[in-house]
C-alpha cells in the first residue's frame, strides 16, 4: 500500500499540466477568477480544445473516442483540472448520456450521437425531474404513447439545467399503463429540442440566474428510433446513470481549489483588529481545519473506490457517501466564504461580474458573488437524489436495513 | 498508487483475526480484564512466539521491519475485540524510544526481551499539568557525578503497574515548558524511591501514577542526546495516536456492526427497530463515519511511511477527524441499543468507554484539530 506515483503517471501528470497552461483559454480563466459564469460559447470552446487532444471524454471505452485512462490517471487529470480552476465537461451530454448510449443504444443511435456529443456540437440536456418527481423519480407521470412509428410525449420536466441551450434532451418517459408497476413502466427516449410542442420557460434561481428550466411537452412527436434499448427498462439503464454522477458530484479538486482560495483570500482579510487577520481568528481556524481534514478524508474515500472499480467493481453505494460529504463540504466552504465577506456579502451587484463592466466594483474581489453562490449551492444537497434518498440507499444496499 | 494490503500483511491480519474470534470470546476478555494483572500473560508469550512483538522494529533490532500500515492492520485487529494486553504500551511507546534513542547495549538490556515477552516495559511522559505537550515536564534529572537524582510525578503511565522498567522523560536543563532541556532515561521500577499507585483504566486497561523521590540512577541509563529527548518523545506518542486510530476503527466497526444486527432483532410497537427511518438514518450516518475514518487513517499510515514516521499534520489530521467518528459511532450505538447500552454487561458499552479513552488519549481531538490548523 503506498500513494506514490509511478514514473509514467508523474509524466502523465507533467503533460496534464502543460496541456492546461498552454490551452486552457486565458479569458475564461480570468472570468471565474472573478467570480463570473461561464457562458454557452465558453464551454463549448473548452470542451473542443479537451475533444481534438482527445481528452474530453476520460471515462469512455476508447472503441468510441474515451481516453483508455486508468483510475490513477482520471485521478491525476481532474486534480490538475482542478488546480488551475479550470471546468470539466458539462457532465449531461458526455457523463450521463453517452454511457447509456454506448451500453445500451443500437449502432445506428451511437454513430447518430456518440462522434457529435464527444465533439460538443450537441448540447444536451436531462429530463428527469418532474413538478411532481423529485426524489421520488420513479413516480413521474410524463407519457410517450406509441403511434406507428412514433411517440406522442405530453408532460412537464422541471429543474431542467441550461434547457435553454439544449439542442437534445434524454428523458425518462412512462411507456405503459397504469396496471404496470412504476419503475417498469419506463423508458428512455431522446428528443430533439427542436421538435414542435416544445416550449422551454425559466426558473430563477436564489442568485437570480435562469439556470434551470420547465420543459412543456405538448404533442411532441418523437420518432420511435430514438428509444434507446428497450421500453420499460429506462429505469434499470438510468439507475447505472445515477451512480456516475453521484461520483462526479463530489468535485474534491474543485473544493480543493477553493479552500486554497479561502485561506489566501483570509490572510489578507482584516479581523478589525489593530493587526490580525481572519486567518488568525481562532474560531475560523477552527472551521477551516474542520473542513480541510474533512475534505482530505473524502478524497481518500474517493481513491479507495477508485482503487475498487480499478480492480474491476463497479461504483457502488459508496458513491453516496461521496455524494453526501462532497456536497456538504462544498456547501461548508459556500458559507466560509460569506462569513469571509462580511458587510460585503450584503450588496446584490450582478452587473459587476460581466467581463465588460467598467463602474465602481463594490467590495474586495468576489465579495458580491459570495452569497448568491451560497443561495443557489443549496441546491448541492437536494440534486442528484437527495442526500436523505443516499442514506436510504445505504441503509438498503449496505446495512440492510 | 496502490491500496491492496501485501501478502504478508493479509496473513497477519488472519492471524491476528483468528486469535480474537477463538480465544478472545468477550467473556474470557472481561475474564482477563478483570483478573488482577489485568492481561493475560499466556496470551502475551503467545503473542511473542507468534513475533507479534517484533512486528514495528527494525531488521537490525531483531525486528519485523514493519511499517506503519502493517501497524495499523494489527491495531484494527485487536481494536475489534478489545484487546488489553499492553502491545502499545511495550511495542509502540517504549518500542519507538528505545529503537530511536537507545544504544547496542541499552537495545539488548530492553529491547530484545521485551520482544521475547520476558520484559514489560513502560513508557513515563505525562504529567499532572502537562496536558497534552509532551514538552511540559517538570520531572527533574540532577547530576551528580555520575549518577542522575529524579524527583516528580508522571501521570496515568499505560501499563506502569506490570512495568519491570519505566523510560521516563525527565527535565535536565531549562524552565518547565522549553522543548530543549528533555532527556530520556530508563529507571527499574522497582528502585527505591519509585512509588507506584496502580488502577485500571475506564475502559479496563491498566496504568499507574508513578511519584520519584530522590530516586538515583547512573548516567548510563540516559537514552539518546541529554537534553534532546523532545522529538524522540513526540515521534512516539504520534506512534501510539495511529495506532490508537487503527483500534479506534475496528472498534467502530464492531459497534456499528453489533448495533446493526440488535436493530434487526430488537421489536418495539409491533415492528423492529431497523423499520424506523429515524434510527435506520442514524445508522447510515455510522458507517460515514466510519468510512472517512478509515480513508484517514489509511491517509496517515502512507504519510507516516512515506516521510519516515515524521508525518505530525497527517497524523493530526487522523486523530481528529477520528476521534469525532470515534465519540458519533461510540454515543450512537449506546442510543440505539436503548437501556440495555447502558449497562455493564453488555459488550457494546465497553466499546464506547474504549473509544473515549482513545479520544482522550495522545491529543484530543480539539488538540489536534488546532495542531492541525498551526502546521
Amino acid at each position: 500500500m503506498n500513494i506514490n506515483f509511478s514514473a509514467e503517471e508523474l509524466a502523465f501528470q507533467t503533460e496534464v499540466r502543460e496541456f492546461l497552461a498552454a490551452e486552457f483559454p486565458a479569458d475564461i480563466r480570468n472570468k471565474l477568477a472573478n467570480g463570473a459564469q461561464m457562458e454557452k460559447d465558453d464551454y463549448v470552446r473548452w470542451q473542443k480544445i479537451l475533444a481534438n487532444k482527445g481528452w474530453a471524454a476520460a471515462n469512455w471505452p476508447v472503441e468510441y473516442g474515451g481516453t483508455g485512462w486508468s483510475s490513477t490517471q482520471k485521478y491525476i487529470f481532474a486534480n490538475e483540472l482542478g488546480a488551475v480552476g479550470a471546468p470539466d465537461v458539462v457532465p449531461f451530454g458526455i457523463k450521463m448520456v453517452s454511457p447509456v448510449i454506448y451500453t445500451y443504444g443500437n449502432e445506428e443511435q451511437k454513430e447518430r450521437f456518440l462522434p457529435d456529443t464527444l465533439a460538443s456540437n450537441i448540447w444536451w440536456a436531462q429530463g428527469y425531474s418532474e413538478p411532481n418527481a423529485g426524489s421520488d423519480l420513479a413516480s413521474l407521470k410524463t407519457t410517450a404513447v406509441r403511434e406507428g412509428d412514433e411517440y406522442i410525449v405530453n408532460g412537464t420536466k422541471t429543474w431542467t439545467t441550461w434547457a435553454q441551450y439544449a439542442d437534445w434532451i434524454f428523458c425518462l418517459v412512462r411507456t405503459g399503463g397504469p396496471e404496470i408497476k412504476n419503475q417498469n413502466a419506463i423508458s428512455f427516449l431522446l428528443i430533439d429540442m427542436k421538435t414542435p410542442g416544445i416550449t422551454v420557460s425559466p426558473i430563477y434561481l436564489l442568485d437570480g440566474d435562469p439556470e434551470v428550466n420547465e420543459v412543456h411537452f405538448d404533442k411532441v412527436r418523437v420518432p420511435a428510433a430514438n428509444l434507446i434499448g428497450e421500453e420499460g427498462k429506462g429505469w434499470t439503464y438510468a439507475k447505472i446513470l445515477l451512480t456516475h454522477e453521484r461520483t462526479s458530484i463530489a468535485n474534491v479538486p474543485h473544493s480543493k481549489k477553493y479552500l486554497a482560495s479561502l485561506k489566501a483570500k483570509a490572510a489578507k482579510t482584516s479581523d478589525g483588529g489593530p493587526e490580525n487577520t481572519l486567518s488568525e481568528n481562532p474560531a475560523w481556524k477552527q472551521k477551516v481545519a474542520n473542513v480541510e481534514i474533512e475534505l482530505l478524508a473524502l478524497e481518500y474515500t474517493e481513491l479507495r473506490a477508485l482503487a475498487a472499480v480499478s480492480t474491476g467493481k463497479a461504483p457502488g453505494p459508496e458513491s453516496s457517501i461521496l455524494k453526501i460529504k462532497g456536497t456538504e463540504i462544498q456547501q461548508t466552504l459556500n458559507e466560509l466564504d460569506v462569513e469571509l465577506a462580511g458587510y460585503y456579502s450584503l450588496p446584490f451587484v450582478r452587473e459587476q461580474f460581466a467581463e465588460d463592466f467598467d463602474g465602481v466594483a463594490i467590495g474586495p474581489d468576489q465579495a458580491a458573488a459570495s452569497a448568491p453562490r451560497y443561495f443557489n449551492n443549496r441546491k448541492a444537497t437536494i440534486y442528484g437524489g437527495s442526500n436523505e434518498v443516499q442514506l436510504n440507499i445505504i441503509c438498503k444496499a449496505v446495512l440492510g436495513l | 498508487m496502490d491500496f491492496s494490503y501485501s501478502e504478508e500483511q493479509r496473513m497477519l491480519q488472519d492471524s491476528i483475526s483468528k486469535f480474537i474470534s477463538q480465544d478472545y470470546d468477550w467473556d474470557s476478555r472481561q475474564t482477563i480484564a478483570k483478573s488482577d494483572a489485568g492481561f493475560s500473560t499466556e496470551h502475551w508469550q503467545l503473542f511473542a512466539e507468534l513475533g507479534w512483538l517484533t512486528v514495528p522494529f527494525k531488521e537490525e533490532d531483531g525486528g519485523f521491519g514493519g511499517s506503519a500500515i502493517d501497524l495499523i492492520v494489527m491495531m484494527e485487529e485487536f481494536g475489534k475485540g478489545l484487546l488489553v494486553e499492553p502491545f502499545l504500551a511495550n511495542t509502540i511507546l517504549a518500542g519507538t524510544v528505545l529503537t530511536e534513542a537507545a544504544n547496542e547495549e541499552q537495545k539488548s538490556t530492553l529491547l530484545a526481551p521485551m520482544m521475547e515477552g520476558k520484559l514489560q516495559l513502560a513508557f513515563a511522559y505525562a504529567e499532572p499539568q502537562s496536558r497534552y505537550e509532551a514538552a511540559n515536564v517538570q520531572c527533574s534529572a540532577e547530576a551528580t557525578g555520575d549518577q542522575l537524582v529524579i524527583n516528580g510525578h508522571k501521570a496515568v503511565v499505560l501499563n506502569g503497574e506490570a512495568a519491570d522498567k519505566l523510560l521516563v522523560s525527565v527535565r535536565t536543563s531549562n524552565a518547565t515548558t522549553a522543548r530543549d532541556g528533555i532527556s530520556l532515561i530508563w529507571v527499574d521500577a522497582n528502585a527505591e524511591g519509585v512509588r507506584r499507585k496502580s488502577y485500571a483504566n475506564v475502559d479496563g486497561q491498566r496504568a499507574a501514577d508513578i511519584w520519584f523521590d530522590n530516586v538515583t540512577v547512573p548516567t548510563a541509563n540516559l537514552l539518546g542526546e541529554t537534553g534532546a529527548a523532545i522529538d524522540v518523545i513526540e515521534m512516539a506518542i504520534d506512534k501510539a495516536a495511529l495506532a490508537v486510530c487503527a483500534e479506534a476503527v475496528g472498534a467502530m466497526q464492531v459497534s456499528l456492526m453489533k448495533t446493526v444486527e440488535y436493530s434487526k432483532i430488537r421489536k418495539q410497537f409491533k415492528v423492529t427497530l431497523s423499520t424506523f427511518q429515524a434510527l435506520q438514518h442514524r445508522m447510515a450516518n455510522m458507517f460515514i463515519e466510519l468510512e472517512q475514518a478509515k480513508s484517514i487513517l489509511l491517509m496517515a499510515a502512507m504519510e507516516m511511511d512515506r516521510l519516515d514516521n515524521r508525518a505530525a499534520k497527517a497524523l493530526s489530521a487522523a486523530k481528529s477527524r477520528i476521534g469525532k467518528a470515534a465519540r458519533l459511532i461510540g454515543q450512537e450505538s449506546i442510543q440505539i441499543h436503548g437501556g440495555i447500552g447502558v449497562t455493564d454487561e453488555l459488550d457494546v458499552g465497553h466499546y464506547f468507554k474504549r473509544l473515549t479513552a482513545i479520544q482522550f488519549s495522545f491529543g484530543s481531538t480539539d488538540y489536534h484539530t488546532a495542531r492541525f490548523a498551526n502546521a
